[in-house]
Protein backbone atom coordinates (compact mmCIF):
# COMPACT_ATOMS: atom_id res chain seq x y z
CA UNK A 1 0.00 0.00 0.00
CA UNK A 2 2.81 2.43 0.62
CA UNK A 3 4.26 3.97 -2.50
CA UNK A 4 7.09 6.20 -1.20
CA UNK A 5 6.98 8.70 -3.75
CA UNK A 6 9.73 11.12 -2.10
CA UNK A 7 13.03 10.21 -0.83
CA UNK A 8 13.85 10.88 2.99
CA UNK A 9 15.53 13.38 2.40
CA UNK A 10 13.15 15.44 0.43
CA UNK A 11 10.58 14.76 3.11
CA UNK A 12 12.98 16.26 5.23
CA UNK A 13 13.26 19.70 3.49
CA UNK A 14 9.37 19.54 2.90
CA UNK A 15 8.90 19.65 6.55
CA UNK A 16 11.84 22.45 7.11
CA UNK A 17 9.93 24.40 4.15
CA UNK A 18 6.73 24.07 6.41
CA UNK A 19 8.29 24.62 9.26
CA UNK A 20 8.88 27.91 7.89
CA UNK A 21 5.31 28.44 7.21
CA UNK A 22 4.39 27.93 10.63
CA UNK A 23 6.57 30.38 12.27
CA UNK A 24 5.94 33.15 9.50
CA UNK A 25 1.90 32.29 9.94
CA UNK A 26 2.34 32.50 13.96
CA UNK A 27 3.91 35.72 13.54
CA UNK A 28 1.84 37.61 10.76
CA UNK A 29 -1.48 36.24 12.82
CA UNK A 30 0.55 37.46 16.50
CA UNK A 31 -1.48 34.26 17.65
CA UNK A 32 -1.97 30.63 17.54
CA UNK A 33 0.09 27.37 18.08
CA UNK A 34 3.08 27.36 17.01
CA UNK A 35 4.61 24.36 19.69
CA UNK A 36 2.05 21.26 18.52
CA UNK A 37 2.33 22.47 15.06
CA UNK A 38 6.52 22.42 15.13
CA UNK A 39 6.51 18.89 16.53
CA UNK A 40 3.66 17.30 14.13
CA UNK A 41 4.88 18.51 10.93
CA UNK A 42 7.45 15.79 10.16
CA UNK A 43 4.71 13.23 10.55
CA UNK A 44 2.24 14.77 8.39
CA UNK A 45 4.99 15.48 5.94
CA UNK A 46 5.88 11.89 6.32
CA UNK A 47 2.11 10.30 5.84
CA UNK A 48 1.43 12.67 2.91
CA UNK A 49 4.28 12.18 0.91
CA UNK A 50 4.10 8.25 1.07
CA UNK A 51 0.80 6.56 2.16
CA UNK A 52 -2.12 9.11 2.50
CA UNK A 53 -4.10 8.71 -1.24
CA UNK A 54 -5.68 12.16 -1.73
CA UNK A 55 -5.92 14.47 -4.77
CA UNK A 56 -4.91 18.28 -4.72
CA UNK A 57 -6.94 19.08 -7.89
CA UNK A 58 -10.19 16.90 -6.55
CA UNK A 59 -9.19 17.77 -2.40
CA UNK A 60 -13.39 16.21 -2.23
CA UNK A 61 -12.42 12.52 -4.32
CA UNK A 62 -15.14 10.35 -2.43
CA UNK A 63 -12.89 7.49 -2.02
CA UNK A 64 -9.59 9.46 -0.73
CA UNK A 65 -7.93 8.57 2.55
CA UNK A 66 -9.34 10.59 5.67
CA UNK A 67 -7.25 12.86 7.53
CA UNK A 68 -8.30 14.62 10.79
CA UNK A 69 -6.21 16.34 12.50
CA UNK A 70 -7.79 16.05 15.73
CA UNK A 71 -5.63 18.18 17.56
CA UNK A 72 -7.30 21.19 15.51
CA UNK A 73 -5.20 24.34 17.07
CA UNK A 74 -2.06 23.11 15.43
CA UNK A 75 -3.83 23.81 12.02
CA UNK A 76 -0.73 26.00 10.86
CA UNK A 77 0.82 23.07 10.36
CA UNK A 78 -1.56 21.41 8.45
CA UNK A 79 -2.34 24.63 6.24
CA UNK A 80 1.09 24.95 5.54
CA UNK A 81 1.21 21.31 4.18
CA UNK A 82 -1.52 21.86 2.20
CA UNK A 83 0.12 24.87 0.73
CA UNK A 84 2.92 23.01 -0.36
CA UNK A 85 1.17 19.84 -1.39
CA UNK A 86 -1.21 22.27 -3.42
CA UNK A 87 -4.92 22.17 -1.95
CA UNK A 88 -4.70 25.47 -1.07
CA UNK A 89 -1.95 28.13 -1.95
CA UNK A 90 0.80 29.45 -0.62
CA UNK A 91 -0.87 33.20 -0.66
CA UNK A 92 -3.54 31.50 1.13
CA UNK A 93 -1.74 30.98 4.36
CA UNK A 94 -2.06 34.54 4.97
CA UNK A 95 -5.70 34.55 5.46
CA UNK A 96 -4.93 32.67 8.95
CA UNK A 97 -7.12 34.02 11.58
CA UNK A 98 -7.95 36.51 9.43
CA UNK A 99 -11.62 37.20 8.90
CA UNK A 100 -13.05 35.68 5.81
CA UNK A 101 -9.75 33.71 5.79
CA UNK A 102 -9.80 30.01 4.61
CA UNK A 103 -7.28 29.14 7.24
CA UNK A 104 -9.36 29.88 10.40
CA UNK A 105 -7.76 29.69 13.40
CA UNK A 106 -8.86 25.70 14.04
CA UNK A 107 -8.49 23.57 10.89
CA UNK A 108 -12.79 23.59 9.18
CA UNK A 109 -13.65 21.10 6.87
CA UNK A 110 -16.63 24.07 5.63
CA UNK A 111 -13.30 26.76 5.13
CA UNK A 112 -10.72 25.02 3.56
CA UNK A 113 -9.87 22.38 0.97
CA UNK A 114 -8.06 19.66 1.83
CA UNK A 115 -9.38 19.60 5.42
CA UNK A 116 -11.88 16.50 6.43
CA UNK A 117 -12.67 17.20 10.10
CA UNK A 118 -14.42 20.55 11.97
CA UNK A 119 -11.60 20.30 15.02
CA UNK A 120 -10.82 22.74 17.60
CA UNK A 121 -12.34 20.70 20.44
CA UNK A 122 -10.22 18.24 21.49
CA UNK A 123 -11.21 14.29 21.70
CA UNK A 124 -13.90 15.19 19.01
CA UNK A 125 -11.31 13.26 15.78
CA UNK A 126 -11.11 9.96 16.76
CA UNK A 127 -14.52 8.77 16.89
CA UNK A 128 -14.72 11.12 13.49
CA UNK A 129 -12.51 9.13 11.99
CA UNK A 130 -13.98 5.90 13.21
CA UNK A 131 -17.15 7.21 11.47
CA UNK A 132 -15.40 7.60 8.25
CA UNK A 133 -13.80 4.01 8.71
CA UNK A 134 -17.20 2.36 8.66
CA UNK A 135 -18.05 4.41 6.27
CA UNK A 136 -15.23 2.87 4.23
CA UNK A 137 -16.17 -0.69 5.56
CA UNK A 138 -19.89 -0.71 4.18
CA UNK A 139 -18.98 1.31 1.13
CA UNK A 140 -16.37 -2.14 1.14
CA UNK A 141 -13.39 0.47 -0.09
CA UNK A 142 -9.64 0.16 0.79
CA UNK A 143 -9.80 3.98 1.86
CA UNK A 144 -8.62 4.60 5.32
CA UNK A 145 -8.88 7.29 8.20
CA UNK A 146 -5.97 8.42 9.58
CA UNK A 147 -6.12 10.08 13.22
CA UNK A 148 -3.62 12.73 14.45
CA UNK A 149 -3.64 13.16 18.09
CA UNK A 150 -1.90 15.30 20.74
CA UNK A 151 -0.96 13.90 23.75
CA UNK A 152 -2.73 16.12 26.13
CA UNK A 153 -5.50 15.52 23.89
CA UNK A 154 -5.91 11.42 25.42
CA UNK A 155 -7.14 12.87 28.86
CA UNK A 156 -10.49 13.41 27.26
CA UNK A 157 -12.94 10.67 28.08
CA UNK A 158 -14.71 10.32 24.72
CA UNK A 159 -11.11 9.31 23.55
CA UNK A 160 -11.33 5.86 25.32
CA UNK A 161 -14.87 5.82 24.54
CA UNK A 162 -13.62 5.77 20.52
CA UNK A 163 -10.56 3.97 21.13
CA UNK A 164 -12.71 0.76 22.81
CA UNK A 165 -15.55 0.97 20.28
CA UNK A 166 -12.93 0.97 17.22
CA UNK A 167 -10.96 -2.56 18.60
CA UNK A 168 -15.08 -3.93 19.03
CA UNK A 169 -15.85 -3.33 15.88
CA UNK A 170 -11.70 -4.13 14.21
CA UNK A 171 -11.31 -1.41 12.54
CA UNK A 172 -8.26 -2.03 10.76
CA UNK A 173 -8.93 0.54 8.26
CA UNK A 174 -8.44 3.25 11.43
CA UNK A 175 -5.03 4.79 11.73
CA UNK A 176 -3.41 6.93 14.67
CA UNK A 177 -0.42 8.94 14.70
CA UNK A 178 -0.35 10.15 18.25
CA UNK A 179 2.17 13.37 18.29
CA UNK A 180 3.59 12.68 22.14
CA UNK A 181 5.07 16.04 22.95
CA UNK A 182 4.84 15.70 26.66
CA UNK A 183 3.34 19.43 26.87
CA UNK A 184 -0.36 20.99 26.79
CA UNK A 185 -1.52 24.51 27.23
CA UNK A 186 -1.06 25.16 31.07
CA UNK A 187 2.28 22.83 31.02
CA UNK A 188 4.25 20.14 30.92
CA UNK A 189 1.95 16.70 30.65
CA UNK A 190 3.33 15.67 33.52
CA UNK A 191 2.83 18.43 35.70
CA UNK A 192 -1.02 18.57 34.58
CA UNK A 193 -1.86 15.02 34.41
CA UNK A 194 -0.31 11.94 34.61
CA UNK A 195 -0.37 9.46 31.96
CA UNK A 196 1.64 7.02 33.03
CA UNK A 197 2.11 4.08 30.44
CA UNK A 198 0.23 5.25 27.59
CA UNK A 199 1.59 2.43 25.15
CA UNK A 200 0.00 -0.24 27.66
CA UNK A 201 -3.06 1.30 27.11
CA UNK A 202 -4.09 1.69 24.25
CA UNK A 203 -2.39 -1.95 23.29
CA UNK A 204 -4.89 -2.60 26.53
CA UNK A 205 -7.55 -1.73 24.72
CA UNK A 206 -6.76 -3.99 21.21
CA UNK A 207 -4.91 -1.77 19.40
CA UNK A 208 -1.35 -2.33 17.29
CA UNK A 209 0.91 -0.09 19.24
CA UNK A 210 4.32 1.19 17.37
CA UNK A 211 6.82 3.69 19.10
CA UNK A 212 9.05 5.72 17.07
CA UNK A 213 11.16 8.85 17.33
CA UNK A 214 8.77 11.17 15.63
CA UNK A 215 11.31 13.47 14.21
CA UNK A 216 13.56 10.86 12.78
CA UNK A 217 11.75 10.33 9.22
CA UNK A 218 13.37 7.15 8.60
CA UNK A 219 11.68 6.17 11.27
CA UNK A 220 8.13 8.27 10.73
CA UNK A 221 8.32 6.04 7.05
CA UNK A 222 8.88 2.72 8.89
CA UNK A 223 6.00 3.62 11.31
CA UNK A 224 3.63 4.82 8.98
CA UNK A 225 4.49 1.69 6.84
CA UNK A 226 3.70 -0.40 10.43
CA UNK A 227 0.11 1.50 9.97
CA UNK A 228 -0.29 0.29 6.46
CA UNK A 229 0.36 -2.82 7.23
CA UNK A 230 -1.69 -3.26 10.43
CA UNK A 231 -5.19 -4.21 8.69
CA UNK A 232 -6.57 -6.51 11.54
CA UNK A 233 -7.16 -4.17 14.19
CA UNK A 234 -6.93 -0.24 14.48
CA UNK A 235 -3.09 0.77 15.06
CA UNK A 236 -1.73 3.69 16.62
CA UNK A 237 1.96 5.14 16.24
CA UNK A 238 3.50 6.79 18.97
CA UNK A 239 5.69 9.16 17.79
CA UNK A 240 8.15 10.97 20.41
CA UNK A 241 8.46 14.33 19.56
CA UNK A 242 9.55 18.07 20.49
CA UNK A 243 6.96 20.48 21.20
CA UNK A 244 8.30 23.53 18.80
CA UNK A 245 10.87 22.03 17.09
CA UNK A 246 13.30 23.54 14.95
CA UNK A 247 13.08 26.89 16.74
CA UNK A 248 15.27 26.84 19.55
CA UNK A 249 13.70 28.84 22.42
CA UNK A 250 10.42 27.40 21.56
CA UNK A 251 11.64 23.72 22.01
CA UNK A 252 10.27 22.09 25.14
CA UNK A 253 8.81 25.60 26.06
CA UNK A 254 5.49 25.52 27.36
CA UNK A 255 5.22 29.29 26.91
CA UNK A 256 5.43 28.43 22.99
CA UNK A 257 1.89 26.40 23.10
CA UNK A 258 -0.13 29.19 22.01
CA UNK A 259 2.15 31.92 21.70
CA UNK A 260 3.13 33.99 18.81
CA UNK A 261 7.09 35.53 18.46
CA UNK A 262 7.79 39.07 18.33
CA UNK A 263 10.27 40.48 15.41
CA UNK A 264 13.10 39.63 17.16
CA UNK A 265 12.44 35.95 18.24
CA UNK A 266 10.75 35.84 14.55
CA UNK A 267 13.99 36.96 13.12
CA UNK A 268 15.92 34.03 14.85
CA UNK A 269 13.46 31.60 13.87
CA UNK A 270 13.60 32.52 10.41
CA UNK A 271 17.62 32.20 10.61
CA UNK A 272 17.38 28.89 12.34
CA UNK A 273 15.14 27.11 9.80
CA UNK A 274 17.76 28.99 7.12
CA UNK A 275 14.69 31.02 5.69
CA UNK A 276 16.19 32.71 2.85
CA UNK A 277 14.40 35.94 1.79
CA UNK B 1 -58.99 5.35 20.30
CA UNK B 2 -56.19 3.85 19.54
CA UNK B 3 -52.72 4.20 21.79
CA UNK B 4 -49.25 4.18 21.40
CA UNK B 5 -45.76 5.34 21.98
CA UNK B 6 -44.09 7.83 19.50
CA UNK B 7 -41.12 5.60 20.20
CA UNK B 8 -42.65 2.60 18.61
CA UNK B 9 -43.57 5.32 15.45
CA UNK B 10 -39.62 6.22 15.08
CA UNK B 11 -38.72 1.90 15.28
CA UNK B 12 -41.31 1.40 12.27
CA UNK B 13 -39.74 4.52 10.44
CA UNK B 14 -36.22 2.92 10.44
CA UNK B 15 -37.37 -0.18 9.32
CA UNK B 16 -39.23 1.41 6.09
CA UNK B 17 -36.27 4.01 5.57
CA UNK B 18 -33.97 0.70 5.08
CA UNK B 19 -34.48 0.27 1.57
CA UNK B 20 -32.52 3.37 0.85
CA UNK B 21 -29.01 1.31 1.60
CA UNK B 22 -27.45 4.88 2.78
CA UNK B 23 -29.43 4.83 5.86
CA UNK B 24 -27.58 3.46 9.47
CA UNK B 25 -28.18 3.42 12.29
CA UNK B 26 -26.32 3.83 15.72
CA UNK B 27 -26.79 2.77 18.64
CA UNK B 28 -25.95 3.48 22.55
CA UNK B 29 -27.16 0.14 24.26
CA UNK B 30 -30.59 1.25 24.47
CA UNK B 31 -31.80 -0.24 21.16
CA UNK B 32 -34.86 -1.89 23.32
CA UNK B 33 -36.21 1.34 24.58
CA UNK B 34 -35.53 3.78 21.30
CA UNK B 35 -37.19 1.23 19.57
CA UNK B 36 -33.92 0.51 16.98
CA UNK B 37 -33.73 -2.66 17.64
CA UNK B 38 -36.20 -3.51 14.55
CA UNK B 39 -33.47 -2.17 12.43
CA UNK B 40 -30.46 -3.50 13.83
CA UNK B 41 -32.60 -7.13 13.85
CA UNK B 42 -33.28 -6.90 9.93
CA UNK B 43 -30.02 -5.03 9.14
CA UNK B 44 -27.10 -5.69 11.12
CA UNK B 45 -24.80 -4.81 8.83
CA UNK B 46 -26.09 -1.20 8.76
CA UNK B 47 -26.72 -0.85 12.32
CA UNK B 48 -23.41 0.11 14.74
CA UNK B 49 -23.47 -0.77 18.36
CA UNK B 50 -21.29 2.67 20.26
CA UNK B 51 -21.59 0.82 23.78
CA UNK B 52 -22.66 3.15 26.83
CA UNK B 53 -21.05 5.90 24.86
CA UNK B 54 -22.96 8.61 23.38
CA UNK B 55 -19.90 11.29 23.42
CA UNK B 56 -18.34 8.77 20.74
CA UNK B 57 -21.80 7.78 19.13
CA UNK B 58 -22.54 11.18 17.68
CA UNK B 59 -18.75 11.79 16.40
CA UNK B 60 -19.09 8.41 14.70
CA UNK B 61 -22.24 9.46 12.85
CA UNK B 62 -20.90 12.84 12.12
CA UNK B 63 -17.84 10.54 10.10
CA UNK B 64 -20.37 8.26 8.82
CA UNK B 65 -22.43 11.42 7.46
CA UNK B 66 -19.44 12.95 5.90
CA UNK B 67 -18.82 9.95 3.62
CA UNK B 68 -22.39 9.95 2.40
CA UNK B 69 -24.56 8.45 5.13
CA UNK B 70 -27.88 9.37 6.85
CA UNK B 71 -26.93 8.05 10.22
CA UNK B 72 -29.71 7.90 12.86
CA UNK B 73 -28.64 7.54 16.35
CA UNK B 74 -30.86 7.44 19.50
CA UNK B 75 -30.53 6.78 22.73
CA UNK B 76 -32.51 8.45 26.03
CA UNK B 77 -33.39 12.14 25.41
CA UNK B 78 -31.49 12.88 28.29
CA UNK B 79 -28.35 10.83 27.31
CA UNK B 80 -28.12 12.63 24.30
CA UNK B 81 -27.34 15.87 26.35
CA UNK B 82 -24.26 14.60 27.10
CA UNK B 83 -22.97 14.66 23.75
CA UNK B 84 -24.59 17.81 23.39
CA UNK B 85 -20.79 19.48 22.84
CA UNK B 86 -20.24 17.09 20.43
CA UNK B 87 -23.66 17.69 18.77
CA UNK B 88 -22.64 21.41 18.68
CA UNK B 89 -19.23 21.02 17.57
CA UNK B 90 -19.07 18.15 15.56
CA UNK B 91 -22.43 17.80 13.79
CA UNK B 92 -24.32 21.20 13.66
CA UNK B 93 -21.21 23.58 13.00
CA UNK B 94 -20.54 21.30 9.51
CA UNK B 95 -23.62 21.28 9.44
CA UNK B 96 -23.48 17.33 8.67
CA UNK B 97 -27.26 15.74 8.62
CA UNK B 98 -26.68 14.03 11.74
CA UNK B 99 -30.44 12.54 12.79
CA UNK B 100 -30.38 12.17 17.03
CA UNK B 101 -33.31 10.89 18.69
CA UNK B 102 -34.15 10.92 22.24
CA UNK B 103 -37.04 8.41 23.48
CA UNK B 104 -38.15 9.08 26.93
CA UNK B 105 -38.53 12.70 26.82
CA UNK B 106 -40.28 14.56 29.24
CA UNK B 107 -41.01 14.10 32.98
CA UNK B 108 -43.97 11.72 31.37
CA UNK B 109 -41.57 9.42 31.36
CA UNK B 110 -41.97 8.19 34.64
CA UNK B 111 -40.98 6.04 37.44
CA UNK B 112 -37.45 6.32 36.15
CA UNK B 113 -37.60 9.53 38.69
CA UNK B 114 -35.86 13.13 37.74
CA UNK B 115 -32.57 11.49 36.46
CA UNK B 116 -34.32 10.06 33.31
CA UNK B 117 -36.78 13.13 32.90
CA UNK B 118 -35.16 15.32 30.43
CA UNK B 119 -37.01 18.95 30.95
CA UNK B 120 -34.31 20.72 28.69
CA UNK B 121 -33.43 18.84 25.62
CA UNK B 122 -35.63 20.76 23.35
CA UNK B 123 -34.18 24.08 24.66
CA UNK B 124 -30.51 23.07 24.20
CA UNK B 125 -30.83 21.67 20.68
CA UNK B 126 -33.13 24.80 19.77
CA UNK B 127 -29.82 27.01 20.25
CA UNK B 128 -28.06 25.51 17.63
CA UNK B 129 -27.73 26.79 14.15
CA UNK B 130 -28.61 24.51 11.33
CA UNK B 131 -30.44 21.93 13.81
CA UNK B 132 -34.31 21.01 13.22
CA UNK B 133 -36.02 20.26 16.40
CA UNK B 134 -39.07 17.84 16.37
CA UNK B 135 -41.51 16.38 18.83
CA UNK B 136 -44.71 14.76 17.54
CA UNK B 137 -47.09 13.75 19.31
CA UNK B 138 -48.16 10.13 18.19
CA UNK B 139 -46.86 7.78 16.58
CA UNK B 140 -48.09 7.86 12.95
CA UNK B 141 -46.64 12.08 12.89
CA UNK B 142 -42.99 10.43 14.51
CA UNK B 143 -43.25 7.87 11.96
CA UNK B 144 -43.75 10.20 8.93
CA UNK B 145 -41.38 12.76 10.32
CA UNK B 146 -38.84 10.41 10.96
CA UNK B 147 -38.94 9.27 7.11
CA UNK B 148 -38.85 12.95 6.14
CA UNK B 149 -35.85 13.68 8.39
CA UNK B 150 -33.73 11.42 6.14
CA UNK B 151 -34.81 13.61 2.85
CA UNK B 152 -33.08 16.85 4.76
CA UNK B 153 -29.97 18.26 4.53
CA UNK B 154 -29.84 19.54 8.12
CA UNK B 155 -28.96 17.79 10.90
CA UNK B 156 -32.14 17.12 13.14
CA UNK B 157 -33.01 16.35 17.42
CA UNK B 158 -36.50 14.60 17.47
CA UNK B 159 -37.51 13.66 21.42
CA UNK B 160 -39.85 10.67 21.14
CA UNK B 161 -41.55 9.59 24.43
CA UNK B 162 -41.83 6.43 26.44
CA UNK B 163 -45.25 5.80 27.27
CA UNK B 164 -48.41 5.66 24.83
CA UNK B 165 -50.63 8.37 24.31
CA UNK B 166 -53.60 8.53 22.00
CA UNK B 167 -53.27 8.36 18.72
CA UNK B 168 -54.45 11.52 16.51
CA UNK B 169 -53.82 11.22 12.77
CA UNK B 170 -54.99 7.41 11.85
CA UNK B 171 -57.35 9.06 9.25
CA UNK B 172 -55.03 11.90 8.64
CA UNK B 173 -53.53 12.41 4.82
CA UNK B 174 -49.91 12.01 5.39
CA UNK B 175 -49.18 14.98 3.13
CA UNK B 176 -50.38 17.36 5.61
CA UNK B 177 -47.75 16.33 7.86
CA UNK B 178 -44.77 18.23 7.73
CA UNK B 179 -41.46 19.78 9.08
CA UNK B 180 -42.10 22.78 10.13
CA UNK B 181 -45.61 22.85 9.32
CA UNK B 182 -47.49 23.21 12.80
CA UNK B 183 -51.62 21.20 12.19
CA UNK B 184 -54.27 23.35 13.36
CA UNK B 185 -56.25 20.18 15.13
CA UNK B 186 -59.36 22.97 16.21
CA UNK B 187 -60.77 25.78 14.98
CA UNK B 188 -61.61 28.38 17.82
CA UNK B 189 -61.31 32.20 17.91
CA UNK B 190 -60.74 32.80 21.51
CA UNK B 191 -57.91 31.22 22.47
CA UNK B 192 -54.83 29.33 21.01
CA UNK B 193 -53.21 26.31 22.71
CA UNK B 194 -50.05 25.86 20.89
CA UNK B 195 -49.03 22.34 22.25
CA UNK B 196 -46.52 19.20 21.42
CA UNK B 197 -45.72 15.87 22.46
CA UNK B 198 -47.61 14.20 24.81
CA UNK B 199 -49.66 17.13 25.49
CA UNK B 200 -51.28 17.22 22.68
CA UNK B 201 -54.06 15.15 23.62
CA UNK B 202 -54.14 17.18 26.94
CA UNK B 203 -55.02 20.13 25.03
CA UNK B 204 -57.44 18.54 23.17
CA UNK B 205 -59.35 17.87 26.12
CA UNK B 206 -58.86 20.99 27.42
CA UNK B 207 -60.33 22.43 24.93
CA UNK B 208 -63.38 20.06 24.96
CA UNK B 209 -63.77 21.70 28.24
CA UNK B 210 -63.34 24.93 27.62
CA UNK B 211 -66.14 24.88 25.02
CA UNK B 212 -68.60 22.84 27.47
CA UNK B 213 -67.93 26.35 29.24
CA UNK B 214 -68.53 28.46 25.86
CA UNK B 215 -65.23 29.03 25.12
CA UNK B 216 -63.88 28.01 21.28
CA UNK B 217 -60.36 27.37 21.65
CA UNK B 218 -57.82 26.20 18.66
CA UNK B 219 -55.46 23.58 18.80
CA UNK B 220 -52.41 23.58 17.03
CA UNK B 221 -49.76 20.52 17.57
CA UNK B 222 -46.67 21.95 16.82
CA UNK B 223 -44.71 19.34 16.49
CA UNK B 224 -41.56 21.56 14.98
CA UNK B 225 -40.13 23.12 17.56
CA UNK B 226 -37.31 24.92 15.11
CA UNK B 227 -37.65 25.78 12.68
CA UNK B 228 -41.18 27.38 14.23
CA UNK B 229 -44.03 27.82 12.09
CA UNK B 230 -44.52 31.50 12.91
CA UNK B 231 -47.03 32.41 10.22
CA UNK B 232 -49.30 30.19 12.02
CA UNK B 233 -48.46 31.70 15.40
CA UNK B 234 -49.56 35.29 13.71
CA UNK B 235 -52.55 33.65 12.06
CA UNK B 236 -53.91 32.14 15.56
CA UNK B 237 -52.75 34.99 17.14
CA UNK B 238 -54.88 37.50 15.51
CA UNK B 239 -57.34 35.39 15.54
CA UNK B 240 -57.54 34.36 18.97
CA UNK B 241 -55.89 37.33 20.90
CA UNK B 242 -54.74 34.81 23.28
CA UNK B 243 -52.21 32.39 23.29
CA UNK B 244 -51.12 28.92 25.45
CA UNK B 245 -48.12 26.80 25.29
CA UNK B 246 -48.33 23.16 26.21
CA UNK B 247 -45.23 21.20 26.73
CA UNK B 248 -43.62 18.42 28.70
CA UNK B 249 -40.44 20.57 29.02
CA UNK B 250 -39.32 23.24 30.86
CA UNK B 251 -41.13 26.46 30.57
CA UNK B 252 -38.02 27.99 30.09
CA UNK B 253 -36.64 27.65 26.27
CA UNK B 254 -39.00 24.80 24.47
CA UNK B 255 -41.81 25.77 22.89
CA UNK B 256 -42.63 28.31 25.30
CA UNK B 257 -39.63 30.08 24.95
CA UNK B 258 -39.78 29.94 21.39
CA UNK B 259 -43.55 31.17 21.07
CA UNK B 260 -42.71 34.17 23.50
CA UNK B 261 -39.33 35.05 21.70
CA UNK B 262 -41.45 35.26 18.62
CA UNK B 263 -44.30 37.23 19.95
CA UNK B 264 -42.28 39.89 21.39
CA UNK B 265 -40.94 40.93 18.20
CA UNK B 266 -44.67 40.52 16.55
CA UNK B 267 -47.84 40.93 18.54
CA UNK B 268 -47.25 40.86 22.01
CA UNK B 269 -50.11 38.32 22.38
CA UNK B 270 -51.07 37.32 25.70
CA UNK B 271 -49.53 33.92 26.29
CA UNK B 272 -49.30 31.70 29.23
CA UNK B 273 -47.02 28.75 28.87
CA UNK B 274 -47.69 25.46 30.54
CA UNK B 275 -44.44 23.29 30.91
CA UNK B 276 -42.21 22.45 33.82
CA UNK B 277 -41.62 25.25 36.03
CA UNK B 278 -38.17 25.76 36.51
CA UNK B 279 -37.69 22.35 39.06
CA UNK B 280 -37.15 18.60 38.30
CA UNK B 281 -39.68 15.79 38.78
CA UNK B 282 -39.53 12.36 41.12
CA UNK B 283 -40.74 8.91 40.23
CA UNK B 284 -44.58 8.62 39.45
CA UNK B 285 -46.91 7.13 36.78
CA UNK B 286 -46.81 8.93 33.37
CA UNK B 287 -50.82 10.62 34.16
CA UNK B 288 -49.53 11.45 38.39
CA UNK B 289 -46.93 13.28 36.59
CA UNK B 290 -48.53 15.25 34.44
CA UNK B 291 -50.82 16.16 37.55
CA UNK B 292 -47.73 16.79 39.85
CA UNK B 293 -46.45 18.75 37.17
CA UNK B 294 -49.41 21.18 36.00
CA UNK B 295 -49.19 19.49 32.64
CA UNK B 296 -52.74 18.07 32.41
CA UNK B 297 -55.80 19.24 30.41
CA UNK B 298 -57.44 20.88 33.60
CA UNK B 299 -54.15 23.19 33.80
CA UNK B 300 -53.96 24.03 30.20
CA UNK B 301 -57.95 24.76 30.34
CA UNK B 302 -57.22 27.27 33.46
CA UNK B 303 -54.14 28.44 31.21
CA UNK B 304 -56.04 29.56 28.72
CA UNK B 305 -58.76 31.34 31.09
CA UNK B 306 -55.82 33.22 32.68
CA UNK B 307 -54.99 34.37 28.89
CA UNK B 308 -57.97 34.91 27.57
CA UNK B 309 -58.86 37.56 30.84
CA UNK B 310 -55.28 39.11 29.79
CA UNK B 311 -56.67 40.25 26.43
Amino acid sequence: MVSITATVSEIEELARRCRIEIVKMVHRAQAGHPGGSLSEIDLIAGLYSTSLRVRPDDPDWADRDRFILSKGHASPGMYALLAEKGFIRHEDLHSYRVLGGICQGHVDMKWCPGVDFSAGSLGMGLSFGMGCALAARIDGSERRAFVMLGDGEIQEGSIWEAAMAAAHHELGNLKVILDRNRIQNDDFCLEQMRMFDIPAKWKAFGWNVKEIDGHDMNEIVEGIKFLDASNDAPSILIAHTVKGKGVSFMEDNPSFHGAAPNDEQFALAMAELGAVE
Amino acid sequence: MRTAATRDGYGQALLELAENNRVVVLEADLGKSTKSLHFRKAHPDRTISCGIGEQNMLLVAAGLASSGYIPFASTFAIFTERAFEQMRNGVARPNLAVHLCGSHGGTHTGTDGSSAQSIEDLAIYRTLPNVTVLHPCDDVSTRLLTKQLAESKNPSYMRTARNKTPVLYDDTDPSTIQIGKGIELRNGSDVAIIACGVLVSEALKAADALSEKGIQATVIDMHTIKPLDSKLVDKVAARCGAIVTAEDHSVIGGLGGAVAEHLSASSCTPLERVGVHDRFGESGQADEMLELMELSAPHIAKAAERAIHRK
